[in-house]
């Protein structure tokens, strides 16, 4: 059992470190499917919108990571 | 999309991925190895390795039960998780956030557990879990890396031939130097990988919704150009906003 929860436990630790981080990814993700399957958004657009959120996403992540570490 | 494009970042991405994650079993195989014995070290190893195999016979054949685009959209969102994830910690370890991961202090560690074990009846039996748990933690990303950017385009040959030569090659030349592989610029390689992984999520998870991407398959270089620019523009950012202690904080 410990060793099914160890895999578990880095299948999990593989997708979320900074629980935020992940949290953030998958609003976006699951915003912009839903605008493009119910607003009819340009799935291209969505595509670019994806890339910009994303790193929006990531600058938000290490930026708090970086002024925590500087507290 | 067989083309070149897609072919050489599908062996790029797993052949890098891959071989960090390859040098980390690596060091814990050698310090059971070099601390206890190679039984151990090398049965645990095999056993972990016949596991994985077992686990890609049994869920490989099921991912073509899938429809391609949920395919492609379930393995962009993960590899999107995935590769944010390496991304992030890559840039905060470029910064002195957090520490760089250390091959030389990981193999001391795990000698030091092997040698508190050493009178230990079990000592054997502690010191090939230790083996098969490492090759097996780090194997199980291995293969979800190969599946990740291998099955959603049908290239799942291209990703194990590129996780495959990383493990030949880790182990060349950990049989040369017979020592941690602590040389290896961990943090460089897994920038890279962090950048590709989340270019192939992007990709995916954009055909996935039905984008049809301007250029096809080169939209992934630029894709890849632009997380690039963005990742190095966050670097020098938090490198003037947020200077670095001395010692990073070890994670």
């Amino acid at each position: 059992m410990t060793m099914i929860r160890l895999v578990l436990n880095e299948l999990v630790g593989m997708f979320v470190d900074d629980g935020s981080l992940a949290l953030l990814a998958l609003i976006l993700i699951a915003l912009i499917t839903a605008a493009v399957k119910l607003l009819a958004l340009p799935p291209l657009i969505g595509g670019v919108l994806l890339l910009v959120g994303c790193l929006a996403i990531l600058v938000e992540s290490v930026r708090r990571a970086a002024r925590g570490r500087a507290r | 999309m067989h083309g070149l494009t897609p072919i050489l970042s599908t062996v790029t991405a797993s052949f890098l991925a891959s071989f960090v994650e390859v040098v980390e079993a690596f060091t814990i195989v050698l310090a059971v190895g070099v601390t206890r014995s190679w039984r151990p070290a090398l049965t645990g190893a095999a056993l972990a390795l016949i596991l994985l195999a077992a686990l890609v016979l049994i869920f490989g054949p099921l991912l073509a039960l899938v429809p391609i685009t949920v395919l492609q959209f379930a393995v962009g969102v993960l590899l999107i998780l995935f590769g944010m994830r390496w991304l992030r910690k890559a840039i905060l370890r470029s910064v002195g956030v957090i520490a760089l991961h250390d091959e030389e202090q990981a193999f001391s560690k795990e000698t030091a557990a092997l040698q508190r074990q050493a009178n230990d009846r079990r000592a054997d039996y502690l010191a090939a879990v230790a083996s098969f748990k490492a090759v097996l933690l780090e194997g199980v990303e291995v293969v979800f890396i190969v599946i990740a950017v291998g099955a959603a385009h049908g290239q799942t040959l291209y990703a194990s031939l590129g996780a495959l030569a990383a493990f030949v090659l880790v182990m060349l030349i950990g049989l040369a130097v017979h020592r941690p592989l602590a040389r290896v610029p961990e943090n460089s390689l897994k920038f890279v990988v962090g950048l590709m992984l989340t270019s192939f999520g992007v990709f995916w998870t954009g055909e996935g919704l039905g984008a049809d991407w301007p250029g096809a398959d080169l939209a992934l270089l630029a894709i890849f150009a632009i997380i690039a620019a963005a990742s190095f523009a966050i670097v020098r950012w938090l490198r003037g906003a947020y200077p670095a202690p001395a010692e990073g904080v070890s994670r």
